[in-house]
């Protein structure tokens, strides 16, 4: 029996896996330790489980333990990659280079360091949302000091060209920069075959809890320096101060742990099911178009719009599935999503775009379940649309003099 | 963000969901918002040229719940006023109705908007009516 509601937002954040919250629960009230107490066997146990987790977190992406700094999640990890390395090479160059479709993590702490002085490039991209090697080439400077780009876009699931944009900073020997949130235990990720000296990673869009994150830090080739933004203890080699959460600590490990031995077979099942869910909409509904890359994707993201229906009308009609919508409805602005601006895709179509997002827990029933219910909404909304209509009559909307509001 | 039993009872049923021939002289067609904006609205009403009565609406609408419960309620209130009556109506009498949340308060303004358009069509057609039959004779 189908237990509703499906969900099917895992860009957004995904269910702490079983797993992950038996390995934590020891820590919160027979471990209880300050990793930081080096007097008594509660302080060594504690730091005990943090130096494991930060191997295991090491492990999937090919770093030592030693270059991974806790945070509390990627948005402050982006934040300390950027600003930090802003702060410590300013005099070295100002200049930092990202693309459009990043998350507002990076989007708004770059912007700031522009309003304080730095020079930013974001760079535009293709119609599949991806940015080149050669783009960011024709854009270095000599004061170029830092490059920002995602590894794979939480909308669109795109994933960028991350080795060949390494490659090229090590060249130029220019920083390197990823926002891996979405990309990390889901497709590989190597920092010295990606060339990456920067990632941010999150425990919650990994099956582990929310609130806790990692960035890591290169130490060798070159070593990374950053400029701390919480000063404090000096925990976590000075670059993050603060009591560690040793309860998010394992269970962002055990997350990790669970995604470097599960990877290959869970990408490839999320993946078979996407893909069923994507071909199983869009065979049954025409003029429906996939945002992203067909390919360069990230296996358990597919990012439809349906044109002729508003989207958060559409998640209305199958609020028995948890997506998202492109359209912004329900914010103030009334601005469709600016990832799918940043493609080229028109406003119409962002706004009548559905983001599925399929996971680790997404049945086959869940997906023939969506399937079915939004091919039929689709087809009911479509009925009651003035714009599906004219277009029936072979009226070009894009001819007709809209009253913007 | 939790919807109004109100707006969820249109949008699963929506009242007079259709269209008028729009060349019909008794007909007046609104067609407001615009694509890009994720909101637009057809609103038809048919009008006893002798009583004045609107006798019968219908719409279409692409945007979200509320503008599609907005507009579906519009076409049920419309059914049976007056052209006068309806003229008069306001939004804020459908945000009451449906309970709508402030950001969505803008759906209301577009079915105000879609009836004014919809009277202003008819009455057009009527005086163009009129006027041709005035140069006739």
């Amino acid at each position: 029996m189908l237990k509703l509601p499906i969900y099917l937002d895992n860009n957004s954040t995904t269910r702490c896996d079983e797993r992950v919250v038996q390995a934590m629960l020891p820590f919160f009230t027979e471990d209880y330790g300050n990793a930081a107490s080096r007097s008594h066997p509660f302080g060594w146990k504690a730091e005990a489980a943090v130096e494991d987790a930060r191997e295991q977190i090491g492990n999937l992406i090919g770093a030592t333990a030693k270059e991974i700094i806790f945070t509390s999640g990627a948005t402050e990890s982006n934040n300390l990659a950027i600003k930090g390395v802003a702060a410590m090479y300013r005099k070295k160059g100002n200049h930092i280079i990202t693309q459009a479709t990043e998350h507002k993590a990076v989007i708004d702490p770059v912007k700031r360091l522009e309003r304080d002085g730095c020079q930013v490039t974001v760079l535009p991209v293709d119609k599949y949302g991806r940015v080149s090697a050669d783009q960011i080439r024709d854009a270095m400077t000599d004061k170029t000091i830092l490059v920002s780009i995602m590894a794979a876009n939480n909308e669109i699931g795109t994933v960028q060209p991350i080795a060949d944009i390494g490659k090229l900073c090590k060249e130029k020997g220019v920083l390197f920069h990823s926002d891996a949130v979405q990309a990390v235990g889901k497709v590989p990720v190597d920092v010295n075959a990606m060339g990456i000296d920067l990632l941010s990673l999150t425990g919650h869009k990994i099956y582990g809890p929310k609130g806790i994150g990692a960035l890591y830090v290169r130490k060798k080739d070159p070593r990374v320096r950053l400029e701390p933004i919480i000063d404090g203890g000096g925990h976590e080699r000075g670059m993050r101060s603060g009591t560690l959460p040793v309860p998010s600590i394992v269970g962002l490990g055990t997350a990790c742990l669970l995604a470097f031995k599960e990877m290959p077979e869970e990408s490839a099942r999320t993946f078979r099911l996407r893909e069923k869910l994507r071909t199983g909409i869009m065979s049954q509904l025409s003029e429906s178009y996939l945002n992203g890359h067909p390919t360069e994707r990230l296996p358990g993201n597919a990012n439809i719009s349906f044109a002729y229906v508003e989207g958060e009308g559409l998640m209305m009609g199958i609020k028995d599935i948890a997506v998202s919508s492109g359209s912004a409805c329900t914010s103030a602005s009334l601005e469709p999503s600016y990832v799918l601006r940043a493609l080229g895709v028109g406003d119409e179509l962002a706004h009548s775009s559905i983001r599925f997002g399929v996971g680790r827990f997404t049945t086959e029933a869940e997906v023939d379940f969506t399937v079915d219910l939004v091919v039929k909404e689709v087809n009911r909304l479509r009925e009651m649309s003035p714009l599906f209509e004219m277009a029936q009559q072979g009226i070009d909307i894009s001819k007709i003099e809209w009253a913007a509001h | 963000m939790p919807y109004s039993d109100k707006i969820l009872e249109h949008y699963n049923n929506p009242r007079n969901v259709g269209s008028f021939d729009a060349q019909d002289p008794a007909v007046g067609t609104g067609l407001v918002g615009a694509p890009e904006c994720g909101d637009v609205m057809r609103l038809q009403i048919r009008v006893n040229p002798v009583t004045g009565v609107i006798e019968d609406a219908k719409f279409k609408t692409f945007g979200c719940g509320s503008a599609i419960a907005s507009s579906s309620l519009a076409t049920e209130w419309l059914k049976g006023m007056t052209v006068d009556e309806a003229t008069a109506l306001k939004n804020t009498a459908i945000v009451e109705e449906l309970a709508l949340p402030p950001v969505k308060v803008h759906c209301s303004v577009l079915a105000e908007d879609a009836i004014k358009a919809a009277i202003k069509n008819f009455q057009d057609k009527q005086e163009s009516v009129v006027g041709e039959a005035v140069t006739a004779g």
